[in-house]
């Protein structure tokens, strides 16, 4: 085994482009869920009571971003061969990964939705600021936070049950799915 | 015919007068009337805001002031701040719970004129499923023949709430621990 020196994925594994965007938003699942969870937490006299609602949004406007780059990525350039197993779980394999891209959506459309419901934008770090829509419905930070914490709280126990499955081809199934998202190749 | 005819008269008339002539029903159709509120920040400044969705009536006979009555319910998620997150935080459990309380009321029960064409109105306000008896400094800022064909009576009234006495315990700090109400309202007579 040794690691590829592709970008671009091929039909026999992933390049670093979608792997690095891969692990980038696997980190942001794992960090904004309890940090979203920690926020609702604060006290208003406490001192992260600005700031981390700030990190929160920044970092999954960013995310945002990442995903729509990802899906474009994903469309020109194709995922590699899927690795042989039974029909069935073949099946189950592409419902998950396709529910985690409907739940990403989801989780962070309906999160803009909460910030901006009364039309002001989202600072992004200071950095950049990303606009309000016009409202959907009325009091759309309420309909949109209750389907932001389902819908996030949905990808983080479906991102577990994917992370569980990737152990299962590797400790079990002994194949390559996992050493292929970390760059690696049968020489 | 004539006998029905004027029967009928009569009794529309006397249906229509007395018993109705002081009777209103706040105008919030029209939006001639608001339920505002301020409270502290930080001892900095003022925040206000409003509640846009209520609905009332109230009875006010110059003749008799001391039978004054009002009746409100208040859509207690039209809470609005002028800022979509915080009042998202204001209609959760942490403040109004808006989910289990979702309307508040006030009955009043008493008013004491005060002569000056104002006066204090006593009632009970129901407010995150606490009741208490408040009062409410009133003014009574005019009345009169609308532009439209009907006739119209406007108050302004004045009041505290301790956030603690109804049971809203979420630390805003000390000088934010009263909301100073400040209400409008103006009836259509029926």
């Amino acid at each position: 085994m040794k690691f590829t020196h592709r970008i671009l994925n091929d039909r026999a594994g992933y390049g670093w482009g979608p792997i690095l965007m891969h692990w980038l938003i696997a980190l942001a699942i794992i960090g904004l869920y309890p940090l979203g969870l920690y926020i609702t937490d604060l006290t208003y006299y406490d001192p992260d009571y600005r700031i981390m609602p700030h990190w929160h949004k920044s970092i999954g406007l960013l995310v945002l971003g990442l995903l729509a780059l990802r899906l474009a990525w994903r469309m020109i350039n194709r995922p590699p061969q899927p690795l042989p197993q039974p029909k069935l779980l073949t099946a189950a394999t592409h419902l998950v990964h396709n529910l985690l891209y409907l739940l990403l959506i989801v989780v962070l459309v309906s999160g803009y939705l909460i910030s901006t419901a009364d039309g002001r934008a989202i600072d992004v770090f200071n950095w950049f600021a990303v606009p309000a829509l016009p409202a959907l419905v009325e009091n759309q930070e309420d309909v949109a936070g209750a389907v932001h914490y389902y819908s996030a709280t949905a990808l983080i126990v479906l991102s577990a049950l994917h992370a569980l499955a990737a152990l299962k081809h590797h400790f079990v199934n002994k194949d390559d799915t996992l050493k292929r998202m970390f760059g690696l190749r049968k020489a | 015919m004539k006998k029905l005819i004027s029967a009928i008269a009569l009794a529309a008339t006397a249906a229509a007068t007395p018993a109705l002539a002081d009777d209103y029903q706040i105008d919030t159709k029209g939006a001639h009337a608001s339920i505002n509120f301020k409270i502290a920040h930080l001892g900095t400044s003022w925040l206000l805001g409003r509640f846009n969705t209520f609905s009332g009536d109230f009875s006010f006979d110059n003749d008799d002031p001391s039978a004054a009555k009002i009746a409100l319910e208040i859509d207690t998620a039209s809470i609005d701040s002028n800022h979509a997150e915080r009042d998202k935080h204001l209609r959760s459990d942490e403040f109004l719970h808006v989910a289990k309380y979702p309307k508040a009321t006030f009955v009043s029960t008493g008013y004491q004129d005060n002569g000056n064409g104002g006066g204090t109105l006593k009632g009970d306000l129901t407010l995150h499923g606490v009741t208490k008896n408040i009062e409410i400094d009133v003014e009574k800022v005019g009345e009169g023949a609308d532009p439209w064909g009907g006739y119209r009576m406007g108050f302004a009234g004045t009041t505290e709430l301790k956030l603690k006495d109804f049971g809203i315990n979420y630390n805003l700090g000390p000088a934010s621990e009263t909301v100073y109400m400040d209400l409008h309202i103006e009836g259509v007579r029926k």
